[in-house]
């Protein structure tokens, strides 16, 4: 494939990404139309089925400025009783990954629409949206660490020392990592250290459905801080966008993305736990939702192979970015449970989720059940919203992120 | 006939050179202009009275849903779709400027269809091929657009075949990110039929 080829057809993967105006040359307008080109299907509509309902399916677009606070859909939220949503922080457009600093900063990473990391920092009572990284290449994985702000693209994590006294000049980003195929199909990162202080780096498949080197697709990987020691932990993994330690355990817990176009039910994405570093398969992509073997990539396979999710999170439904419950604020049944923002599918004709879900777990560390918590956010088949990430401020409160509208929520709880 | 004769495509130059003109003085204008309605009779200048626009290439923007307005002035400020007197217009078009000439472009009626009566044989196959394809799931079917999805209806002829040319070959990409993925397998015949058809969509 040729450079312009392939260029070509990441532009038109992701028109609706904001990365097209960053790269799209400027052509005069009265040109004559240029002839024909070869016809290149996107990525994400390899496997779209030619007729029917499924065939107008595509990725859910956000809108392209972040909505006004007064528009938000704070009145249309529903959670349990007790629980109050507010608005955290507006205009902060295509707002994804969200992480807080020792001295309280919030920052929040974006993806195909800003290209930007802001800051949210409190000033006396009101909340200032600062931007203070731009025209970063899919900047979705942030972690914050001992004073340092880490940020992945697809290419390459880079780390911002002393970032909260230098949030209006951040220092030259020091490189810690950039052994990464750095496709754009999934290449876009969550990251996070965990409790053996190494970073958790997540390599997706460069596809929506294909066999790739699980050495070096299809996987998460963890590197030490200074981007030695590259070791993976877990293959079969299609698409991760969201993890987090058992705070007992210390043992990793992630969501992943399954594949689409199987058909509107099939496959669920799930919520997976991996107890045997390096010694585990999660099925992709031979087996889905542990029990379902890939219509083209599973024949002669059998899914007792693979790890099975550790609990199904609905077809298509995206379930992005989770946190262990370690607060105080929140009642003592959501102690060390996982909340997990669902964004919502695209490839699915009746829209759901979009919505945070709780899973609960036995003392041995099973789920037994995943019930909604914060929902109201699809209505007429459209997003209202739709949630990214989630955290757990030190108060106890829980922020959620929403690229659809560009804002961040705080859930509170008092009886 | 369903090519463009040289004598049309000579006149329509003339017409393109002076309107190119025009063109760059809208961003002069709209920068002298204070108030929303003078900022507003600056974009009603090229895109006709009440939305309607008379100047070939350059859409009736009546009627448009709210997400696809903001989202074209999203790219144009951007610089994501390429038209020089878009861009400077756009330009400096701060977030609450592109609400609210969103917001202004969805109340302008739609556009009314063309006096000149439609070619029957190509309403048809253009009437087929939209019977072919997904464009009603995303266009509605009065192809009144809602969402990024923009109106189609009785939009000018050659502005939607220029529109769906470009797609074609990628040198429009769009805000949503199917369009050129939907013409795969489309002649330049089809498109000039599908155009023929929408310009002139019949009361259903």
């Amino acid at each position: 494939m040729t450079a312009s080829k392939t260029r070509r057809r990441l532009l038109v993967a992701f028109a609706f990404t904001g990365l097209v105006s960053m790269t799209l040359p400027a052509t005069a307008q009265q040109q004559p139309a240029p002839a024909p080109k070869e016809e290149e299907v996107p990525f994400w509509a390899i496997g779209k089925p030619k007729t029917g309902p499924g065939a107008a399916l595509a990725p859910v677009p956000a809108f392209p400025v972040a909505t006004p606070a007064d528009k938000l859909p704070i009145a249309k939220m529903k959670l349990p009783p007790g629980f109050k949503a507010e608005v955290y922080a507006a205009n902060v457009f295509d707002a994804r990954g969200l992480r807080q600093g020792d001295k309280g900063t919030i920052f929040v990473s974006s993806l195909f629409g800003a290209g930007k990391v802001y800051a949210i920092v409190d000033k006396g009572g009101t909340r200032e949206v600062k931007t203070i990284l731009e025209k970063m290449e899919l900047p979705n994985g942030i972690e914050f660490n001992k004073g340092s702000l880490y940020v992945a693209t697809p290419k390459a994590i880079t780390r911002y020392d002393n970032i909260e006294a230098m949030l209006d000049k951040p220092g030259d980003p020091v490189k810690v990592y950039d052994d990464l195929p750095g496709d754009i199909p999934h290449g876009w990162k969550f990251i996070k250290i965990g409790p053996d202080g190494k970073l958790y780096v997540p390599v997706g498949a460069p596809c929506n459905l294909c066999d790739p080197s699980s050495d070096k697709y299809a996987h998460i990987r963890r590197i030490n801080l200074d981007g030695s020691g590259m070791e993976i932990v877990a293959r079969g993994v299609r698409n991760t966008v969201g993890f987090d330690f058992h705070p007992k355990t210390g043992e990793l817990w992630f969501t992943d993305n399954q594949r689409d176009w199987l058909s509107e039910d099939m496959p669920n994405d799930e919520l997976n736990h991996l107890t045997r570093p390096g010694k585990e398969h999660f099925g992709y992509p031979y087996c889905h939702q542990g029990d379902f073997l890939d219509p083209e990539f599973g024949w002669g396979k059998s899914c007792a192979d693979y790890t099975r999710p550790a609990a199904l999170l609905g077809p298509h439904a995206a379930p992005l970015g989770m946190r262990f419950y370690t607060g105080s604020m929140f009642p003592a049944q959501y102690q060390g449970a996982i909340f997990i923002a669902r964004h919502g599918p695209w490839n699915r004709t009746k829209k759901y989720a979009a919505d945070i879900v709780v899973a609960h777990l036995d003392k041995n560390g099973k789920v037994t059940k995943v019930e909604p918590f914060l929902t109201g956010l699809v209505e007429n088949n459209s997003y209202l919203g739709r949630p990214v990430d989630v955290l757990v401020l030190k108060d106890g409160s829980l922020l959620v992120s929403d690229d659809h509208n560009g804002a961040v929520y705080r859930i509170s709880y008092s009886k | 006939m369903r090519s463009t004769g040289s004598a049309t495509r000579s006149s329509t130059l003339a017409r393109g050179a002076a309107l190119a003109a025009l063109l760059l003085l809208a961003p002069a204008a709209l920068a002298l202009a204070a108030t929303f309605e003078e900022r507003t009779a600056v974009c009603l200048a090229c895109h006709g009275q009440g939305g309607q626009s008379l100047i070939p290439d350059t859409p009736s923007i009546g009627g448009q849903p709210f997400f696809f307005a903001v989202a074209q002035l999203f790219l144009f400020r951007r610089g994501g779709r390429a038209n020089t007197a878009m861009n400077e217009v756009a330009g400096p078009m701060t977030d609450d400027d592109l609400r609210a000439f969103g917001e202004w472009v969805s109340k302008l009626p739609p556009p009314r269809p063309p006096q000149e009566p439609a070619d029957p044989a190509r309403l048809k196959r253009g009437a087929a091929l939209v019977r072919q394809r997904p464009c009603t799931s995303c266009h509605n079917p009065d192809f009144s657009g809602r969402e990024q999805m923009p109106r189609l209806a009785h939009q000018r002829e050659e502005y939607l075949l220029r529109a769906m040319r470009e797609y074609k070959s990628g040198a429009r990409i769009g805000y949503g990110s199917s369009m050129s993925e939907e013409l795969i397998g489309l002649s330049d015949a089809d498109l000039q039929d599908l155009a023929h058809f929408l310009a002139n969509l019949p009361a259903r």
